[in-house]
C-alpha cells in the first residue's frame, strides 16, 4: 500500500499585527491509500489547519506536505490547480452555489477540468445515484435538508474521480442520526471505491464508527496516532485520554480513596471479572460508572471504579485485574 | 397647464428615462468591473493586491463624495470633448455616466462581499482559477443581490438626472426648474415631482421582483 499523504515535520505559524501564533508544530504522519483515517482534537488544535495544508489552501512555514511523494509547496499555481482536481473536500457548511441546481453544482469540477456538457451529466446523474439523491437533480439547494447538502457535496467531490476525499467536520452541523447516515455513505464509498478519506472531527463517535486509524491533534502538536482499536484500549496520551473517555463526574468518597478505570476489549468483554475479583480476593469495589460500545466491531468498554481505603486492598485489586489481562490507569480528577 | 407645457413634459419623461437608462447602463458596464476588483484585491480575498485597491479605492471615494452639481461643472469640458456640446440630453448622459461608476463600484463591492467565504473555499479547492471563481462561482451567487443594486443604481440616476437640468440638461429635472421654479408654475412642478416620485417607484419594484425571481435560497 503506498502513501497517500507523507507530513514531514510540518509547521504553521500565522503572523498577524506583529504577533506570531502557531497553529501546528512538528505534525509528522502518513496517510496510507484505502484507509479512512480520522485527525481528531478540540476545537482550535490546529485540526482544521493541519486539513488545510492537505491541499495547500493553507502554505506550512515548515516541513513538507506530499502527495504521493511530491511536495506540494514545490508546485506552480497551475500544477496545484491539477493536483487539486483528485484532491476533494467537503464542509460543515456544505458550501453549494445557493443559485444553481444540484445537478449544476455536481457538475462544478467538471466544468472546471473543461469536460464537455454531454459527459458531465451523465458523470453528475451518476454520482447523485451513488448518494441516493437522482430525483433531485433540478431541486435548489435551499429546499434541500442538511443531510440532502451534504449529500450533494459529497456527490460533487466525487464527480472528479478525486484519489482522497478530505472531509472537515463534514457532519458537525447534522444531528446524529443524519451523521450516522453520512458516515454510513462514506464507509460504503470507501469499500466500494476504494477512496482514501481523511475525516476532520472533534467527536470521538465519529473516528469510533468508520476510522481506520486516527491522529490526535492537540494545541498544534501530534500527540497519538495509531488504529483506532489501539487508542481506545489504551490511550497513551493526556489529549486521547481526554477524548476517549468520558469525564468522571465523581470524586473519591474519602480522601484515600482512589479512583481507577479499567478498559477492557472484545476478549475480557465477556469475562464477569468485578464477580471474580470479589470471589478471588474477597476485596470489594464501587462502580462509578460503565459504558460499551463497539468500534470497528469489537466489543470495548471501560469501568470507573471506586477501591477501598485501604492502601494494602487497593493494590491487592490493581494487582488482579493487571494479571488478568485489563488495563488498568488513575482516573484524572477534574 | 398649456397643451405647450404637456407636450413639453411627455417630451422630459421620454428624455429622463433616456438619460436615466443610457447612463445606468454605461455606468454599470463601467462599474461592475470595478467592483470586481474593489472586491477581489481587498485584504483576505482571491486576489489581494493593496497598491491596486489603495489606488481604485481612492479614486472611487474621490468621485463619490464630490457632490454631484459640482461634477456636473466640473465635466463641461470633458462633456464638450465627448458630445460636442455641454447641455441638452446627450451632454447629461456624459456627468450622469461619471458620477454614477464609482457608486455602481462600491455597490458591486458589498454584493459580492456577501458572497459566503465558504463558497470561494470550495472553488479553490475544486482547482479554479481565480478568474474562474469570480466568473462563474461570486458571480453567479451575488446575482440577486447584484440586481437589487441595479435597481438602486437606476434610481440614483434618475435623481441626479434631475439635477442636469441646472447646467442645461433636458429631461423632467429641467421643466421644473424653469417652469415651477422659475415661473413660479406649481402645478408644473408638482407634476414633474410626482412624475419622478412614480418612476423611481416602478423602477425599484420592478428591481425588487426580479431581485426575488432570481433569489433561489
Amino acid at each position: 500500500m503506498s502513501n497517500v499523504y507523507e507530513l514531514k515535520n510540518v509547521y504553521k505559524t500565522y503572523r498577524n499585527d506583529g504577533k506570531e501564533f502557531t497553529a501546528l508544530k512538528d505534525v509528522s504522519l502518513n496517510v496510507v491509500e484505502g484507509e479512512i483515517f480520522g485527525i481528531i482534537g478540540m476545537s482550535g488544535a490546529g485540526k482544521s489547519t493541519l486539513v488545510r495544508t492537505l491541499n495547500r489552501l493553507e502554505d506550512v512555514t515548515g516541513g513538507t506536505v506530499e502527495f504521493y511523494g511530491r511536495d506540494l509547496a514545490g508546485l506552480s499555481a497551475g500544477q496545484l490547480r491539477k493536483v487539486r482536481h483528485s484532491i476533494s473536500m467537503i464542509f460543515q457548511g456544505f458550501n453549494l452555489l445557493q443559485q444553481r441546481t444540484v445537478i449544476e453544482n455536481v457538475e462544478q469540477p467538471l466544468r472546471i477540468s473543461g469536460i464537455p456538457r454531454k459527459k458531465r451529466k451523465e458523470i453528475a446523474r451518476e454520482m447523485l445515484r451513488v448518494v441516493g439523491l437522482e430525483e433531485k437533480e433540478k431541486v435548489f439547494p435551499a429546499r434541500l435538508s442538511g443531510g440532502q447538502r451534504q449529500r450533494v457535496a459529497i456527490a460533487r467531490a466525487l464527480a472528479s474521480d478525486p484519489k482522497v476525499l478530505l472531509c472537515d467536520e463534514a457532519t458537525s452541523a447534522l444531528d446524529p442520526k443524519i451523521t450516522g447516515e453520512i458516515l454510513e455513505l462514506l464507509q460504503k464509498i470507501n469499500r466500494e471505491r476504494g477512496l482514501t478519506i481523511i475525516i476532520i472531527t472533534h467527536e470521538m463517535s465519529v473516528v469510533e464508527k468508520i476510522c481506520d486509524r486516527v491522529a490526535i491533534i492537540d494545541d498544534g502538536e501530534l500527540a497519538e496516532i495509531g488504529d483506532v482499536k489501539e487508542v481506545f484500549r489504551q490511550p497513551r496520551s493526556r489529549a486521547a485520554r481526554k477524548l476517549v473517555f468520558p469525564a468522571n463526574p465523581f470524586d473519591p468518597s474519602s480522601p484515600d480513596g482512589r479512583l481507577i478505570r479499567i478498559v477492557f476489549d472484545g476478549l475480557a468483554a465477556n469475562e464477569p471479572f468485578i464477580a471474580n475479583l470479589v470471589e478471588t480476593t474477597g476485596k470489594k469495589v464501587n462502580i462509578l460508572s460503565a459504558n460499551t460500545k463497539s468500534v470497528g466491531g469489537i466489543g470495548y468498554g471501560q469501568m470507573v471504579l471506586e477501591l477501598p481505603d485501604d492502601k494494602k486492598d487497593q493494590d491487592i485489586i490493581v494487582d488482579f485485574f493487571k494479571k488478568n489481562g485489563l488495563s488498568v490507569s488513575e482516573v484524572e480528577l477534574a | 397647464m398649456s397643451e405647450y407645457i404637456i407636450e413639453q413634459i411627455k417630451t422630459g419623461v421620454f428624455e429622463t428615462l433616456i438619460m436615466t437608462f443610457v447612463s445606468a447602463f454605461i455606468a454599470y458596464a463601467a462599474g461592475l468591473p470595478l467592483g470586481v476588483v474593489l472586491y477581489s484585491t481587498s485584504k483576505g480575498h482571491l486576489l489581494e493586491n493593496r497598491v491596486v485597491n489603495g489606488v481604485v479605492g481612492l479614486i472611487v471615494n474621490i468621485l463619490r463624495s464630490l457632490p454631484f452639481l459640482i461634477l456636473l461643472v466640473l465635466l463641461i469640458p470633458f462633456t464638450r470633448l465627448v458630445t460636442g456640446s455641454s447641455i441638452g440630453t446627450t451632454a447629461s448622459i456624459v456627468p450622469l455616466t461619471v458620477g454614477t461608476i464609482p457608486i455602481v463600484a462600491r455597490l458591486v463591492e458589498s454584493s459580492l462581499c456577501e458572497v459566503q467565504p465558504g463558497i470561494v473555499e470550495a472553488a479553490t479547492a475544486m482547482g479554479a482559477s481565480p478568474l474562474y471563481i469570480i466568473v462563474h462561482f461570486i458571480l453567479p451567487e451575488a446575482t440577486p443581490s447584484l440586481i437589487q443594486g441595479a435597481a438602486i443604481n437606476v434610481a440614483t440616476v434618475l435623481g441626479y438626472s434631475a439635477m442636469a437640468g441646472v447646467i442645461g440638461g433636458g429631461g423632467l429635472g429641467a421643466i421644473a426648474l424653469q417652469y415651477g421654479y422659475y415661473r413660479y408654475q406649481e402645478t408644473v412642478l408638482w407634476t414633474t415631482v410626482a412624475l419622478l416620485v412614480v418612476m423611481v417607484m416602478v423602477i425599484q419594484e420592478a428591481g425588487t421582483i426580479l431581485e426575488k425571481r432570481t433569489r433561489k435560497n
